[in-house]
């Protein structure tokens, strides 16, 4: 058989792959509720990875999602999906003697990042140590204390939130390459991708990914209409999510709402390669350490100690 | 043509088989579906209110389903323990039941991928996790591995099994020269899918209690106690419901297998007891929780002493030829050997890789009903799938069902046919 056997009458060139993609989902297709099959659902299931898509297709499927949101927030929504500034790689840094525990920073991420009310989600978890006992294993920490008043005598603080490493566990992990690591040093997670099996959070040393286990819930008026593709547009059930440095903000130049919150300045945020930022700063004059350096994943999260011998 | 017209026909042929049976098989295959419904209508509420019907949360993100998976890749690893006797060191009693431990890995392999797509938050994506039309993470992420090596194993069994019921269904022999290649690529399979299974949490640097280097070893020893215990269980019902003859020879073999496996099994467990009590470093955290409870937290400690007593009495009971030959004992020591690695292997694996939580927090979790009755569906249909699997095969294997001749094809159909219903 000569090579010309395998032209068609259109002209059209089909590889393998994609006919092999057109023939497994096609497959998968036929075994699906029909009562869903309205136009959205199916261009939502055959929605490619973020990566793979060229700019056309990305905006195409913000398009859609916008459309979405709108319909069920009934409010204008914006997904943006800024690209990372070349030259600039976010380090993240926190002044351990000063934050007084008042979690702040936790229920301004919420708000910003639309993380769900109920169930309720927090990508920061602050944690409360007795003073003078043994303390960097976690295991003698409380998540769950509720003072009158903060900080108290006795007791001091240890926020945690995602590290941002520069050797990720969880994208290691992930079977679908649904997670993956920004230039900018983000770690991102392509809501439409994941697929909920939760490994990334086995693999997670620091307990920074979330799981939506019911419909996240956010109440329409309290949404934050300003997101990013990567970011904080409102989530799926069934999926994984964590905290990506504000990424709808820092990419546009502002400070994390956390950092921007934070009553006591505890909180430093900054570009790692730029030797005049405030990070670079905190790394060189004051005692820097980071969370579990045992296990090799090379936070870009610098716990430090400003004042106090 | 012809040819593949006959395999079609010969093929309903077949399936009409497994819709024949006696009262008791009938109300078998009820009695399961029952069971698969309560299961489907329970995963149907999950899967409109997410997976907050399941007691999973942050803190322990996997739990029933993916103990049950663990467990379950161990059944079906432990297939190879009758390969290796029937076709390395062609020990004819096992040789002639092996094709029922392949049917089982089937199964086994069968539920796995069935417990896997109710753990999933998002099942529709499944084809994510494909190579080719997916974007499978290969080869960092050993979920990708798992893929590849469980689908391997059960493409594997299905050829061996089909093959071999194919050629007796036409009254041949099988061809040694087909299969051969296949039990030999069979076993370093059997081995891996445990093992890939193993490293799966092994890997995680961020869970102290799986990264232990003696995790695959222990995953193995283990899947060659459960696998096989539940195979000689099946055995016996096999050979008293039908006219499979099953030789006390390999039943027996197969118990003085496992004494060796549990023997092996509790010394890489003592192993493990002894580097973390010993040592006292904060690594101990899961196994102190386990065995003796955390912070006044010990809701495991009473399950994880019976399962160690139930695995060290199976032991025993396997270990002295006595005890092994009479099938009163040999049965106690095959139902103590499943629910022991069952709770071993399941809850006391999987849940102490998360307690305490990799930020200390200790949430003691206890599966809903819901997870309960989708498991129990997942058990029936697998439990199903064995049932009609052997019902096809018992008669082909016997030589009752031959597709050529149509007058013992008539025979078939009449009532005594019972062969293989009731598992």
């Amino acid at each position: 058989m000569s090579k010309r056997t395998r032209s068609n009458p259109l002209g059209i060139k089909l590889d393998r792959r994609a006919f092999l993609k057109g023939a497994a989902l096609g497959l998968a297709g036929t075994a699906l509720p029909l009562n869903k099959a309205d136009a959205s659902f199916w261009e939502a299931f055959f929605q490619k990875h973020f990566r793979e898509m060229n700019e056309t297709e990305i905006k195409k499927v913000i398009e859609r999602l916008e459309k979405e949101y709108g319909q069920k927030y009934k409010k204008e929504i914006e997904v943006g999906n800024e690209k990372a500034i070349p030259g600039v790689l976010f380090g993240y840094g926190l002044d351990l003697s000063r934050c007084i525990g008042c979690r702040r920073c936790v229920y301004a991420c919420v708000k910003e990042n639309n993380q769900s009310r109920d169930p309720q989600i927090h990508w920061i978890s602050v944690l409360r140590f007795k003073k003078g006992e043994k303390w960097i294993d976690l295991e003698n920490s409380e998540r769950y204390y509720n003072p009158a008043q903060v900080p108290e005598p006795g007791y001091f603080y240890m926020p945690v939130q995602c590290q941002q490493c520069e050797n990720p566990p969880c994208v290691r992990a992930c079977p679908t390459q649904a997670t993956w690591k920004e230039p900018d040093g983000i770690v991102v997670i392509d809501y439409n991708w994941c697929i909920g099996c939760r490994y990334c959070m086995a693999a997670c040393p620091y307990g920074a990914r979330h799981f939506n286990w019911a419909e996240p819930n956010v109440p329409q008026e309290e949404l934050n209409p300003e997101t990013h593709y990567l970011g904080n547009r409102p989530r799926y059930r069934g999926t994984v999510e964590k905290c990506t440095f504000c990424i709808q903000r820092t990419r546009n130049g502002k400070y994390p709402a956390c950092v921007e919150i934070c009553p006591v300045g505890a909180r430093k945020f900054g570009n790692l390669l730029d030797p005049n930022s405030e990070i670079r700063y905190a790394i060189e004059h004051k005692r820097v350490f980071r969370l579990k350096e045992d296990l090799n994943t090379y936070p870009k999260f610098y716990y430090f100690f400003a004042y106090g011998l | 043509m012809a040819h593949i017209v006959r395999i079609v026909k010969n093929f309903f042929i077949a399936l009409r088989q497994v819709t024949i049976g006696n009262k008791k098989y009938y109300c078998w295959l009820a009695f399961l579906s029952f069971f698969i419904l309560m299961g489907v209508s329970a995963y149907i509420d999950q899967l409109n209110r997410g997976l907050i019907t399941t007691a999973m949360r942050d803190q322990v993100s996997w739990g029933l389903y993916i103990s049950n998976f663990t467990f379950l890749v161990g059944v079906a690893a432990a297939a190879v323990l009758l390969i290796i006797p029937a076709y390395l060191y062609n020990f004819k009693p096992i040789k002639e039941i092996a094709l029922f431990g392949e049917m089982l890995a089937i199964t086994a392999i069968t539920m796995c991928i069935l417990f896997i797509m109710v753990d999933l938050g998002q099942p529709t994506r499944v084809w994510h996790i494909l190579p080719a039309i997916g974007a499978m993470n290969f080869p960092a992420s050993l979920l990708a591995w798992d893929v590849l090596v469980l689908n391997g194993y059960l493409a594997i069994n299905l050829i061996i099994v089909f093959y071999v019921l194919y050629r007796l269904s036409l009254g041949k022999e099988y061809k040694m020269s087909v299969v051969w290649p296949l039990i030999i690529l069979s076993i370093p399979m059997a081995v891996s899918i445990h093992t890939v299974t193993a490293f799966l949490y092994n890997g995680l640097s961020a869970r102290p209690f799986w990264n232990a280097s003696i995790l695959a070893p222990r995953f193995l020893a283990s899947a060659f106690c459960s696998g096989p215990a539940l195979m000689l269980i099946l055995f016996q019902i096999i050979r008293k419901l039908s006219e499979v003859e099953i030789e006390n020879r390999a039943i027996f073999k197969i118990a003085e297998l496992i004494a060796y496996a549990m023997g092996i099994n509790l010394f890489l467990l003592g192993a493990e007891v002894f580097k973390e009590f010993y040592s006292g470093s904060i690594h101990s955290e899961p196994i102190k929780y386990l065995y003796f409870g955390l912070h006044g937290k010990a809701k495991f400690v009473p399950w994880m002493w019976t399962a160690t007593l139930f695995n060290i009495t199976a032991f025993l009971l396997f270990l002295f030829p006595k005890t092994r030959e009479n099938f009163v004992t040999l049965n106690i020591g095959c139902a103590l050997i499943i629910m022991g690695i069952y709770v071993e292997k399941g809850m006391g694996l999987i849940i102490p890789g998360f307690v305490p939580d990799t930020l200390g927090e200790i949430y003691e979790y206890t599966p809903t009903m819901s997870e309960i009755i989708i498991t129990m569906g997942v058990w029936a249909a697998g439990a199903m799938l064995y049932t009609l699997l052997l019902k096809f095969a018992v008669p082909v294997y016997t030589g009752r069902l031959r597709f050529e001749l149509k007058k013992e094809k008539s025979e078939i159909r009449s009532e005594d046919v019972t062969a293989g219903s009731e598992v």
